[in-house]
Protein backbone atom coordinates (compact mmCIF):
# COMPACT_ATOMS: atom_id res chain seq x y z
CA UNK A 1 0.00 0.00 0.00
CA UNK A 2 1.43 3.42 -0.74
CA UNK A 3 2.26 5.62 2.30
CA UNK A 4 2.52 8.97 2.10
CA UNK A 5 5.89 10.92 3.30
CA UNK A 6 7.26 14.01 4.49
CA UNK A 7 10.16 16.08 3.59
CA UNK A 8 12.42 14.76 5.66
CA UNK A 9 11.69 10.92 4.72
CA UNK A 10 11.68 12.04 0.52
CA UNK A 11 15.41 13.12 1.69
CA UNK A 12 16.51 10.05 3.59
CA UNK A 13 14.82 7.68 0.84
CA UNK A 14 16.94 9.01 -2.12
CA UNK A 15 20.00 9.11 -0.25
CA UNK A 16 19.26 5.25 -0.15
CA UNK A 17 18.45 5.53 -3.81
CA UNK A 18 15.31 5.69 -4.49
CA UNK A 19 13.63 6.78 -7.86
CA UNK A 20 12.04 10.51 -7.82
CA UNK A 21 8.81 10.84 -10.27
CA UNK A 22 6.73 13.75 -10.90
CA UNK A 23 3.71 13.16 -12.50
CA UNK A 24 2.67 16.86 -13.86
CA UNK A 25 2.78 17.57 -16.96
CA UNK A 26 5.88 18.02 -18.66
CA UNK A 27 5.86 21.92 -19.22
CA UNK A 28 5.40 22.17 -15.38
CA UNK A 29 8.15 19.83 -14.85
CA UNK A 30 10.41 21.46 -17.29
CA UNK A 31 9.70 24.77 -15.25
CA UNK A 32 10.08 23.58 -11.69
CA UNK A 33 11.79 19.82 -10.83
CA UNK A 34 12.85 17.98 -7.48
CA UNK A 35 16.50 17.34 -8.33
CA UNK A 36 16.99 14.57 -10.19
CA UNK A 37 13.65 13.32 -10.47
CA UNK A 38 12.37 12.06 -14.12
CA UNK A 39 8.53 12.98 -15.59
CA UNK A 40 5.97 10.38 -15.98
CA UNK A 41 2.63 12.50 -16.17
CA UNK A 42 -0.04 10.53 -14.84
CA UNK A 43 -2.05 10.06 -17.95
CA UNK A 44 1.04 8.44 -19.17
CA UNK A 45 2.15 6.04 -16.36
CA UNK A 46 0.42 3.08 -18.45
CA UNK A 47 1.79 3.65 -21.31
CA UNK A 48 5.64 4.92 -19.92
CA UNK A 49 6.58 3.21 -16.61
CA UNK A 50 7.56 0.36 -18.68
CA UNK A 51 11.60 0.49 -19.08
CA UNK A 52 11.86 3.60 -17.08
CA UNK A 53 11.48 2.50 -13.68
CA UNK A 54 13.17 -0.05 -11.38
CA UNK A 55 10.68 -2.36 -9.48
CA UNK A 56 13.33 -3.02 -7.55
CA UNK A 57 13.55 0.10 -6.01
CA UNK A 58 11.75 2.32 -3.99
CA UNK A 59 9.36 4.75 -5.91
CA UNK A 60 8.58 8.27 -5.14
CA UNK A 61 6.04 10.29 -6.43
CA UNK A 62 4.65 13.77 -6.12
CA UNK A 63 2.77 16.57 -7.85
CA UNK A 64 2.39 20.41 -6.66
CA UNK A 65 0.82 19.19 -3.64
CA UNK A 66 -2.32 17.69 -1.64
CA UNK A 67 -4.60 19.75 -3.19
CA UNK B 1 -2.93 13.79 -7.86
CA UNK B 2 0.51 12.24 -6.51
CA UNK B 3 -2.31 9.82 -4.60
CA UNK B 4 -3.76 7.97 -7.93
CA UNK B 5 0.02 7.63 -9.45
CA UNK B 6 1.26 6.16 -6.20
CA UNK B 7 -1.75 3.29 -6.29
CA UNK B 8 -1.44 2.95 -10.16
CA UNK B 9 2.08 2.40 -9.83
CA UNK B 10 1.38 -0.07 -6.95
CA UNK B 11 -1.58 -1.88 -9.19
CA UNK B 12 1.37 -2.53 -12.10
CA UNK B 13 3.96 -4.39 -9.94
CA UNK B 14 5.43 -1.40 -7.50
CA UNK B 15 6.05 -2.95 -4.22
CA UNK B 16 7.63 -0.02 -2.58
CA UNK B 17 5.55 2.90 -3.38
CA UNK B 18 5.32 6.11 -1.66
CA UNK B 19 3.63 9.37 -2.48
CA UNK B 20 5.40 13.21 -1.13
CA UNK B 21 1.52 14.68 -1.04
CA UNK B 22 3.00 18.03 0.25
CA UNK B 23 5.31 17.90 -3.09
CA UNK B 24 6.54 20.26 -5.22
CA UNK B 25 5.41 23.46 -3.01
CA UNK B 26 6.33 22.08 0.33
CA UNK B 27 10.07 21.36 -1.36
CA UNK B 28 10.20 24.80 -2.69
CA UNK B 29 9.00 26.59 0.46
CA UNK B 30 11.68 25.01 2.32
CA UNK B 31 14.43 26.61 0.54
CA UNK B 32 15.58 23.57 -1.54
CA UNK B 33 17.07 23.78 -4.40
CA UNK B 34 15.40 22.80 -8.06
CA UNK B 35 16.08 22.17 -11.18
CA UNK B 36 14.45 23.63 -14.73
CA UNK B 37 13.92 26.59 -16.45
CA UNK B 38 12.08 28.71 -13.19
CA UNK B 39 15.31 27.66 -11.04
CA UNK B 40 18.13 29.70 -12.67
CA UNK B 41 15.71 32.84 -12.22
CA UNK B 42 16.33 34.68 -8.62
CA UNK B 43 13.52 34.13 -6.24
CA UNK B 44 12.75 35.55 -2.92
CA UNK B 45 15.19 33.54 -0.42
CA UNK B 46 17.74 34.24 -3.16
CA UNK B 47 18.15 37.97 -2.15
CA UNK B 48 17.04 37.69 1.46
CA UNK B 49 19.46 38.63 4.14
CA UNK B 50 19.37 35.49 6.14
CA UNK B 51 20.92 36.94 9.42
CA UNK B 52 18.64 39.75 10.70
CA UNK B 53 18.45 40.29 14.06
CA UNK B 54 16.26 38.65 16.04
CA UNK B 55 14.24 38.97 19.34
CA UNK B 56 11.72 37.12 21.70
CA UNK B 57 8.48 38.57 23.04
CA UNK B 58 9.41 39.50 26.38
CA UNK B 59 12.65 41.38 25.69
CA UNK B 60 12.98 44.98 25.92
CA UNK B 61 12.36 47.59 22.88
CA UNK B 62 15.04 49.43 23.68
CA UNK B 63 17.22 46.50 24.13
CA UNK B 64 16.39 45.11 20.43
CA UNK B 65 16.55 48.59 19.22
CA UNK B 66 20.56 48.94 20.96
CA UNK B 67 21.39 45.32 18.92
CA UNK B 68 19.68 45.51 15.56
CA UNK B 69 21.27 49.51 15.25
CA UNK B 70 24.80 47.76 16.59
CA UNK B 71 24.32 45.75 13.29
CA UNK B 72 23.09 48.18 11.08
CA UNK B 73 19.48 47.68 10.87
CA UNK B 74 16.67 48.81 11.29
CA UNK B 75 14.78 45.84 11.52
CA UNK B 76 14.37 42.81 14.04
CA UNK B 77 11.75 39.93 13.39
CA UNK B 78 10.26 38.52 16.71
CA UNK B 79 10.46 34.55 16.37
CA UNK B 80 9.76 31.64 19.13
CA UNK B 81 12.38 29.38 20.58
CA UNK B 82 11.41 27.46 17.31
CA UNK B 83 11.88 30.07 15.07
CA UNK B 84 8.81 30.83 13.90
CA UNK B 85 7.98 34.65 13.00
CA UNK B 86 5.27 35.66 15.40
CA UNK B 87 6.32 39.85 14.29
CA UNK B 88 8.38 42.32 12.57
CA UNK B 89 9.87 45.15 14.24
CA UNK B 90 10.45 48.14 11.80
CA UNK B 91 12.07 51.51 12.05
CA UNK B 92 9.04 52.71 13.09
CA UNK B 93 8.26 50.16 15.56
CA UNK B 94 11.82 50.02 17.08
CA UNK B 95 11.48 54.13 17.65
CA UNK B 96 9.04 53.59 20.66
CA UNK B 97 9.28 53.88 23.85
CA UNK B 98 12.83 51.93 25.00
CA UNK B 99 10.86 50.16 27.90
CA UNK B 100 8.33 48.21 26.07
CA UNK B 101 8.10 44.90 26.06
CA UNK B 102 8.93 43.72 22.75
CA UNK B 103 4.89 42.12 22.12
CA UNK B 104 3.15 45.38 23.18
CA UNK B 105 5.66 47.16 20.28
CA UNK B 106 5.82 44.69 17.06
CA UNK B 107 3.92 44.78 14.31
CA UNK B 108 1.89 41.51 15.32
CA UNK B 109 0.88 38.49 12.54
CA UNK B 110 2.92 40.50 9.92
CA UNK B 111 2.99 39.06 5.63
CA UNK B 112 5.15 36.75 5.21
CA UNK B 113 6.39 35.08 1.34
CA UNK B 114 7.33 31.81 0.63
CA UNK B 115 10.96 31.54 -0.90
CA UNK B 116 10.24 30.53 -4.09
CA UNK B 117 8.48 33.81 -5.10
CA UNK B 118 9.68 34.88 -8.07
CA UNK B 119 11.60 38.54 -7.21
CA UNK B 120 10.15 40.34 -9.51
CA UNK B 121 6.93 39.41 -8.34
CA UNK B 122 8.51 39.94 -4.61
CA UNK B 123 10.08 43.90 -5.73
CA UNK B 124 6.66 44.87 -7.62
CA UNK B 125 4.11 43.95 -4.13
CA UNK B 126 6.42 45.52 -1.61
CA UNK B 127 7.07 48.78 -3.66
CA UNK B 128 2.59 49.03 -4.22
CA UNK B 129 2.16 48.63 -0.73
CA UNK B 130 5.70 50.05 0.65
CA UNK B 131 7.32 47.57 2.45
CA UNK B 132 10.33 48.21 4.12
CA UNK B 133 11.05 44.58 4.24
CA UNK B 134 8.99 41.56 4.56
CA UNK B 135 10.06 38.01 6.23
CA UNK B 136 10.21 35.33 4.36
CA UNK B 137 9.51 31.99 6.04
CA UNK B 138 8.69 28.29 5.29
CA UNK B 139 5.39 27.09 4.43
CA UNK B 140 5.06 26.15 8.72
CA UNK B 141 5.84 29.82 9.07
CA UNK B 142 10.11 29.30 10.52
CA UNK B 143 12.51 32.68 9.72
CA UNK B 144 14.33 31.67 6.58
CA UNK B 145 15.22 35.66 6.01
CA UNK B 146 14.24 39.02 5.57
CA UNK B 147 14.05 40.46 2.38
CA UNK B 148 14.58 44.09 1.97
CA UNK B 149 12.76 46.20 -0.27
CA UNK B 150 16.01 48.27 -1.62
CA UNK B 151 17.60 44.57 -1.91
CA UNK B 152 14.93 43.39 -4.32
CA UNK B 153 14.12 46.41 -6.62
CA UNK B 154 17.70 46.73 -7.51
CA UNK B 155 18.03 42.89 -8.28
CA UNK B 156 14.46 43.29 -10.47
CA UNK B 157 15.59 46.35 -12.02
CA UNK B 158 19.30 44.63 -12.67
CA UNK B 159 17.00 41.76 -14.25
CA UNK B 160 14.97 44.03 -16.31
CA UNK B 161 18.25 45.57 -17.68
CA UNK B 162 19.16 42.34 -18.80
CA UNK B 163 16.08 41.70 -20.83
CA UNK B 164 16.81 43.85 -23.74
CA UNK B 165 20.60 42.77 -24.31
CA UNK B 166 19.22 39.06 -23.58
CA UNK B 167 16.86 40.03 -27.01
CA UNK B 168 19.73 41.91 -29.04
CA UNK B 169 21.61 38.82 -28.76
CA UNK B 170 19.10 36.89 -30.54
CA UNK B 171 19.24 38.74 -33.17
Amino acid sequence: MPREIDRDEVQRLLAQGAQLVEVLPADEFEEDRLPGAINVPLRRIDAEVDGVLDGSRPVIVYCWDAA
Amino acid sequence: MSPRAAWRLESLGFGDVYDYGAGKLDWMAAGLRTEGTNAQRPRAADVARRDPPTCRLDERLGDVRARASAAGWAAAVVVNEQGIVLGLLRRKELDGDADLPVERAMRPGPSTFRPYVAIQEKATFMEEHRLESSPITTSNGKLVGLLLREDAVRVARDLQDQAPVAADERT
